[in-house]
């Protein structure tokens, strides 16, 4: 239930930017049940499709996850710097990688922050998806440290999971 | 608008000339997807410089829709030429495969 | 000059450099786009542009909008496009695996008109 409201929610702030001007005046009831009828068409065909789960709506960790995003702007800044500083050197000298990255995200959510964030961030690309982790092709070595991947991985889990409990 | 903002939608003309050029170059398909897909996010941001340019907001909902059909349009080529079939659900595809093979690569 | 005035000139440089850096890297990604050996290195190009070069474009803007829908508005595309570009590039990228395409692993050097006959310039 939790879900259904926060997507309705999300709907009506989505379609009441998008539509304009808060009056009454003019054509503008005729704006709002056009807006009734498909936020409700689309909430109806959403739980038809029994996908309204924490993976449809993320309105759970969505504090945590801007947080991430946030720490991730750094990130991606750094490598966008580097990747640029790679491809504009008069001579090119690359050295691409395909590496493994193991994945210990508890969640598929999780798994999945984790390689958008990879991919997100300039000079690794996840290309395959396997069981325990991700096939990563890197633009040069220097992208290819695991320490980097680690903790990517560990705060992307707890963005999404909440802080793991001491074992 | 101003001088600033006219030289930057010029600077992003430019680069999607460039990257017309890989489009025409080739040589593989996913060449192509990449440069047609990076092409449509410039087209996107053009639209956007261009809106604040001529001073109208309708420009900006025309490239949010870009964006939208820029996505779905790559991902429906991929899954075109893999699959060679636009019939199936992607979420059915690796259950299909695992039951008769057939879309093993 | 009152604060306001100030502040509308802070605003307007702030977005000036944005846009200008954003532009910056809009047009290396296009450059390493063609330069690069083979696809699996231009796809990494091509998300300088996906990312920072786009995102700071539309910061450049936002800066400038002038009532909050054109900001809401401006906002909604920067958060499209942050979302939907690693799927698509994710997407090709696993296409191209998944069909066989082998990337090149070997160190890539331009070919130099000094060392021709060396095997190094192999992409």
């Amino acid at each position: 239930m939790f879900y259904g409201v926060s997507l309705t929610a999300f709907l009506v702030a989505l379609w009441l930017t998008l539509s304009g001007p808060f009056t009454l005046s003019g054509d503008y009831p005729i704006v709002m049940t056009v807006g009734v009828v498909s936020i409700v068409t689309t909430v109806a065909l959403t739980f038809r499709m029994r996908i309204v789960d924490r993976e449809t709506v993320p309105a759970g960790p969505m504090i945590p996850l801007f947080a991430y995003w946030s720490w991730l702007g750094g990130e991606i800044f750094k490598s966008n710097l580097a990747v640029l500083r790679l491809i504009m050197k008069p001579e090119l000298n690359v050295e691409p990688r395909l590496i493994r990255v193991p994945a210990e995200q508890r969640t598929d959510l999780g798994r999945c922050v984790f390689a958008n964030s990879i991919t997100l961030t300039p000079g690794t690309v996840t290309v395959d998806i396997e069981d325990d982790g991700f096939l990563v092709h890197a633009l040069d070595t220097e992208f290819t440290e695991p320490a980097g991947f680690a903790e990517m991985g560990q705060r992307s889990d707890t963005a999404t999971d909440g802080r793991r409990e001491a074992k | 608008m101003d001088v600033v903002t006219f030289l930057i939608a010029l600077g992003l003309t430019a680069a999607m000339a460039i990257m017309l050029a890989r489009l025409f170059a080739g040589p593989t398909l996913y060449d192509r997807v990449l440069a047609a897909n990076s092409f449509g996010t410039k087209t996107v941001l053009f639209l956007l410089v261009f809106a604040a340019i001529v001073d109208r907001q309708d420009a900006i909902d025309i490239a949010l829709l870009y964006a939208l059909i820029n996505f779905v349009a790559t991902i429906a080529i991929l899954k075109f030429f893999r699959y060679r079939s636009l019939e199936i659900a992607l979420a059915q595809m690796s259950l299909r495969k695992a039951l008769d093979g057939e879309y093993d690569e | 000059m009152s604060f306001g005035e100030i502040l509308q000139h802070a605003l307007f440089a702030g977005s000036v450099a944005a846009m200008t850096a954003g532009l910056v890297f809009v047009l290396a990604g296009a450059i390493g786009v063609n330069r690069l050996p083979d696809f699996y290195t231009r796809m990494h190009a091509a998300g300088v542009t996906d990312t920072l070069g786009a995102e700071l474009i539309v910061l450049g803007l936002l800066l400038q909008a002038s009532d909050w829908q054109t900001f809401a508005k401006l906002a909604l595309v920067g958060l499209l496009l942050f979302l939907t570009s690693p799927t698509a590039t994710h997407a090709i990228a696993n296409a191209a695996h998944r069909a066989g395409h082998k990337p090149a692993l070997s160190r890539f050097k331009p070919p130099h008109p000094k060392d021709a006959g060396s095997t190094s310039g192999e992409g």
